[in-house]
Formats: C-alpha cells, sequence, structure tokens
C-alpha cells in the first residue's frame, strides 16, 4: 500500500511539471499581455511594470524563476488584481469552490445510488421506467442549459430562490448551483448503481441468499453493498467534471470560486492567475484519484495493489 | 420456418448488424429525429426567406408566431414612424390582403422622395402613390406588404431565430464531425501502433496517455481558445486532440487481442510487413468497435463545442452556434424566455438522439457488450 501511494506521488510530480510547462509556455506564446489596456500605458509606466514584473528577461528565465516560486509554494502575483496575491484570491475562492463541489458530489452519492437501487430492485417496473429516463435526460442536458431553465422556473415564475448571486454563502443562494452542478452527477451514478445492482442482484450470492431464505430487504441490502464499488471508481471522473462544471455555474450564478476566475483570468491575461488555477485543478484531480484508488484497495480486497 | 432461418444463416455480418439495429425501436427513432435535424439544418437555410444575419430592427424581440410579420400592430406602429418622418398625419390606413392602402395628410405638400421610408422598413415594399388630393398635402400611399416568418421569434438584434437555429446546428453537427475525425486520426493511429508494438513501445506509449489524462483538458482548451484567438479551425483541432484519448485506449486493447489471432501470424508468416498488416488486416477488424464509439463520441463533442461557445470562446458573430443561442437565451430569461427555449430544446433533441443511436450502434455491432 505505501509502494503504491509512494508511486503515485513520484508519477504526479513530473505529471504537474508537464502541465506547468506547457500551460506556461503556450500563454506566453499568444500574441498580447496582462498591461495590454484599450488606451496604450505611457512607455516609460510600461518599461517599469515589464521591470517590476521581470518581462524584460528572455523567456527561459521567466520560466525558470516561476518553477522556482512554485517550488516554495509562492503561485506570484496577480496581474489584474493588482494589491492581491494568487494565493490570496485563492485563499477566498477555494473554500467556496470546495464548498460547492464537496456538496454536490455527496448529493450525487446519496440521491443517486439510492435512485438507481430503488430502480433496480423493481427492474422493469413503471418506477424504474422513470428513473433510467430521467437519468439518461439528466445525462443529456448540458448543465449550461439546465442553469437558465431553473433560474426560470425558481428564480423568476415561481420567485422562491435567488437568480444568482452569493450573499456571502446564505442558503438560498447556493441551492440552485449545487442542483445544477450535481443533476448530472446524480443521473451518472443513478445509471451506474442501477446497472451495478442488476448486476449484483444476479449474481450468485445473491442467488444463495435468497436460498436462505432471507428477506428481499436484506439479499437487496447486500447487492447494494456490492453495487456500491464500482461507484468508488466513478468518484474521480464524476468530480473531474463537477471541477469542470463550477465553469459555467459559478460565471452564471455570479459566484466568486476558482471556476469563475478561471475565465476571466484568461480573458485578461492574467499568466499567474490562470496557471494557478490550472494547477489547483490538476493537483486536486491527481489527489483525487490517488484517494480513490487507495480507498478501492480497502473496499474491494479482489483488487490487487499494483 | 426453414427459409427463414437460412436467411439468417447467410446474412453477411454487416447485414445481421443492420438486423439487429433495425429491432431497436429508440435508436431507429433517434436516427429519423437525427436525419430530421440534419435536413432541416443542412436544406433550412437556403429555403428560409431571411438570412441568418439578416438584422430587423422593426422586429428586435419578436415573440413566437405561425403569421409571418408584419402584424397589424406592427405594420401600424412602423407606418406612425413612416408619417412623423414625412411630417404628416396618418388619416387613414387600411389593409386588404398583402397590401397597405394610406391616406397621410399634412399641412405644406408632402415631398413624395420621402416614400423611400416606406421601403427602408422592414414591413413594407416600394410605395405607390395611387391619389394626389389639395396639392400634395393629402395623398393615398398603397404600399405592398413585405412578409417574414419568424416561427421562433427575433433575438435582441431583430434576426430570425429560426434560421440562426439552423446555422447553429449546421455548425454543431459540422464540429461534431470534424471533431470526431481528428480524434478517430490521432487516436486509431496512436493506439493501433501502440498495440501492435507492444512491450516498451506500448507502455511508453500509454504512460504519455496516463499522463494526458491527468491533465484538466477543458481547461486546456479554455485557455487555447482564449489565447490563439477563436478560429472555426481550431475549435475542432482542439476538441479532436482532447478527445482521442479514449479512442487510442479502446483501439490498443482491441489490436492487443487481435495481433494475437492466426491471421495475422499467418500474414507474419508471409513475410507481410508491419505496416501492411496494421493497415490490412488489424485495421477493418476493428471497424466495428470504432464506429461504436464514434457514435457515443460525437455529443460528446458537439457538448464540448457548445459548452465553449457558451463561454463566448467559440465561434463569432454573426456566425453562431447552438451554444452562443443558449447563452444569448440565458440572459434574456426574463424578456424572452423563447430565445432560450428553442435553442436549448434543439441541443438536447441532437445529444438526446446521438446518444441514443450511439447505445444502438454499439449494441448492434458489438453485441458481447451488452
Amino acid at each position: 500500500m505505501a509502494r503504491l501511494i509512494v508511486r503515485r506521488i513520484a508519477w504526479a510530480i513530473p505529471t504537474l511539471w508537464l502541465i506547468v510547462t506547457i500551460s506556461f509556455f503556450l500563454m506566453r506564446a499568444a500574441p498580447g499581455g496582462p498591461f495590454d489596456l484599450e488606451r496604450p500605458l505611457d512607455p516609460i509606466v510600461m518599461d517599469n511594470l515589464r521591470r517590476i514584473y521581470q518581462f524584460d528577461e528572455p523567456l527561459w528565465r521567466q520560466y525558470l524563476s516561476y518553477v522556482a516560486a512554485l517550488a516554495h509554494g509562492d503561485f506570484g502575483p496577480s496581474y489584474y488584481w493588482r494589491d492581491f496575491s494568487v494565493a490570496e484570491l485563492f485563499a477566498k475562492a477555494l473554500p467556496i469552490s470546495a464548498g460547492l463541489g464537496v456538496t454536490a458530489l455527496a448529493l450525487a452519492v446519496v440521491v443517486g445510488s439510492a435512485a438507481g437501487a430503488f430502480a433496480a430492485s423493481r427492474a422493469r417496473s413503471a418506477l424504474d421506467v422513470v428513473v433510467t429516463a430521467t437519468a439518461s435526460l439528466g445525462v443529456t442536458l448540458p448543465n449550461f442549459v439546465v442553469a437558465p431553465l431553473l433560474q426560470l422556473a425558481f428564480g423568476l415564475w415561481l420567485k422562491v430562490l435567488p437568480v444568482g448571486g452569493y450573499a456571502e454563502g446564505a442558503p438560498g443562494n447556493l441551492v440552485l448551483p449545487i442542483v445544477v452542478l450535481a443533476a448530472p452527477q446524480v443521473a451518472a451514478v443513478a445509471r451506474l448503481t442501477r446497472a451495478a445492482m442488476i448486476e449484483a442482484l444476479a449474481a450468485p450470492a445473491s442467488r444463495t441468499l435468497r436460498a436462505y431464505g432471507l428477506p428481499h430487504r436484506v439479499v437487496l441490502a447486500h447487492a447494494f453493498r456490492a453495487a456500491l464499488i464500482p461507484l468508488v471508481s466513478y468518484l474521480g471522473p464524476a468530480a473531474a467534471a463537477v471541477m469542470t462544471g463550477s465553469v459555467v455555474v459559478e460565471t452564471m450564478f455570479g459566484i466568486p470560486g476558482v471556476g469563475r476566475y478561471f475565465v476571466e483570468a484568461a480573458l485578461n491575461r492574467d499568466y499567474t492567475l490562470s496557471m494557478g488555477a490550472v494547477i489547483l485543478v490538476a493537483t486536486a484531480i491527481i489527489v483525487i484519484n490517488l484517494i480513490v484508488d487507495v480507498a478501492y484497495v480497502f473496499i474491494d480486497p479482489r483488487v490487487r495493489l499494483d | 420456418m426453414i427459409e427463414a432461418r437460412r436467411t439468417v444463416a447467410l446474412a453477411s455480418p454487416w447485414r445481421r448488424v443492420g438486423a439487429r439495429f433495425s429491432r431497436n425501436l429508440p435508436a431507429m427513432v433517434s436516427a429519423a429525429a437525427l436525419l430530421a435535424v440534419a435536413l432541416f439544418c443542412i436544406l433550412g437555410p437556403s429555403l428560409s426567406s431571411t438570412s441568418y444575419d439578416a438584422i430587423f430592427p422593426d422586429y428586435v424581440g419578436a415573440s413566437p408566431s405561425l403569421w409571418p410579420h408584419p402584424s397589424e400592430a406592427e405594420a401600424r406602429t412602423a407606418l406612425e414612424g413612416i408619417a412623423r418622418r414625412l411630417r404628416a398625419r396618418l388619416v387613414q390606413v387600411a389593409f386588404d390582403g398583402a397590401e397597405a392602402r394610406v391616406t397621410l395628410q399634412a399641412s405644406r405638400p408632402i415631398d413624395e422622395r420621402g416614400l423611400a421610408y416606406f421601403e427602408r422598413s422592414d414591413a413594407f415594399g416600394p410605395a405607390q402613390v395611387e391619389e394626389r388630393r389639395d396639392d400634395g398635402r393629402t395623398l393615398v400611399v398603397a404600399a405592398p406588404l413585405r412578409l417574414t416568418w419568424m416561427p421562433a421569434g427575433a433575438d435582441a438584434n431583430g434576426r430570425d431565430l429560426f434560421t440562426r437555429m439552423m446555422i447553429a446546428g449546421r455548425i454543431s453537427l459540422a464540429v461534431g464531425v470534424l471533431g470526431c475525425t481528428v480524434a478517430l486520426f490521432i487516436g486509431v493511429g496512436y493506439g493501433a501502433v501502440s498495440g501492435y508494438a507492444g512491450g516498451r513501445i506500448d507502455m511508453a506509449m500509454m504512460r504519455i496517455v496516463d499522463v494526458l489524462y491527468a491533465l484538466p483538458f477543458i481547461f486546456f482548451v479554455i485557455l487555447l481558445m482564449v489565447f490563439f484567438g477563436r478560429h472555426f479551425v481550431l475549435i475542432f483541432v482542439a476538441i479532436g486532440a482532447v478527445e482521442w484519448l479514449d479512442m487510442a485506449r479502446i483501439v490498443r486493447g482491441q489490436t492487443l487481442s487481435l495481433k494475437r489471432q492466426e491471421f495475422v501470424a499467418a500474414a507474419e508468416a508471409l513475410g507481410v510487413s508491419p505496416m501492411a498488416i496494421l493497415v490490412r488486416h488489424i485495421a477493418p477488424n476493428l471497424l466495428g468497435t470504432i464506429a461504436a464509439f464514434l457514435a457515443l463520441l460525437t455529443p460528446r463533442v458537439i457538448l464540448l463545442e457548445s459548452f465553449l461557445s457558451f463561454l463566448g470562446l467559440g465561434v463569432q458573430e454573426p456566425l453562431t452556434s447552438l451554444g452562443v443561442l443558449v447563452a444569448d437565451g440565458a440572459r434574456h430569461i426574463e424578456d424572452a424566455p423563447w430565445l432560450l427555449f428553442f435553442p436549448a430544446a434543439l441541443l438536447t433533441l441532437i445529444l438526446y438522439a446521438l446518444n441514443f443511436l450511439g447505445d444502438g450502434l454499439r449494441d448492434a455491432l458489438d453485441p458481447r457488450e451488452r
């Protein structure tokens, strides 16, 4: 186990380095810069800015100093939000995004697996058809379609929830973003659980339990535990999808999280903030995949360590 | 009975695939729906009465209606505007079929050159003077109505949403096809070479794929689009470059199992070069798997494009895509919800149908997968 973890972490470092390198040169190769305003700055001011931010040095030296700073955990200053370092911006934005994402994932696991198990326990009934059809709609509908439709329904017609805004995390403001983030994952988890559960119910183990004369409820409980195993390995992709979804959701609902910064920073040529966001997302995906893999070994003894 | 069994036994693999597919009702319905959407998007714009970028200032924000514009109220508003410009009063307005008959009156003789305002409005064609009275202080003018159909309403710039949806659907389908083609070539080439080479090469190539999997690719595509402008070509190159990874894995797995088959060994024994074995013997056997996977990849590619367009990073105005239209609709949900409903419905229909079609194709091509 320790070897697996060490090896995975050892792999994570070159992966992260690759990400940093590709995104650094990609950004710098593009035309435009963070200080190109609509009205050009005074050349002297521009020269000073370039010197302070070390843009006058050769690109490879800028790259080396960026990587060196990064190795010490320093993301550098934001080029757009002067007076703020990238770390300070993330310190405010990350808890918001993480809170939304974790809640959405938890909702997806609880609601999705319950719906999937329910459908599987009554396979081919009308209820099963409803769950399956809803799930395939949920998987298909893009979040940028769901979000405005929900804003329209709950915010403008029923007037029960605010259309957008964060309001320092007031619960009402978080309901719609979480639902939009969670919806496709709820659907995916429901489909996955249903399929796994039907398979588990048809397995010899379930037949044996039934032969013992155990009540249906007990057989279902056993099958449900078996069905949760494939679910665990889906959590990695699900977390990645939630992070991607947060870009849309945070933009649409005006939530000051990392996802919204990402697009804004790219549009403003805020090199350090974009880089920081990419590194943050990549690290999160790597860590989550590692946790999922380790958890998998604990949950399913049939999985070998390598 | 015996006759029937013989036909099945003699049917070619592809015919059996066709038979299995045609028994799958949702997949057949989806195929028909997609065909309809494709015809709508490809032929529609040339049949439509308006162009996707034609602007009708008189109909800004017009709601969906099966009747052509201008309605009587719209025509009256347009006439009032024209009369104001001619410094005249509307005395009498009568509509008969496709023509409006207007009596204008002013304190001074009306300058007839000003009748060009009729043609300049969106509601009327060139106007004719039918009668002059009081030394030209009163004019009776006949102007044909210029009929425009906007069944899905008009957007905030007064452009016909129906035609714009056709163009958007066209872009989406084109991106689906082209993006998949890019993914197909990279993925199949990479996967087949990796699987067929085996050993260290295979391991190194698959390690690279593993590393690429860890990259937050959507974020890269966003960076790419932001920093390198919004070329139409770049969109599907970027999307294809992102989506080839799964294809490479699947093709590699299939190639690994195929190359242990006797016919490959036979070809090798006959001295056929590795490249020729790949092209002549391995690739055709991969066809079914690839086709099934492509059908499921297409909706993902279309979704990714509309996602980028939604963020404002995809195709640029006046060209449009379903993502752009949905984003536009989301901005006007309060005053013009149809701007959201229609494009969202078309996008959902395309994605839904493609998913069912893909599932059906996979079941038909690869019955073991079920």
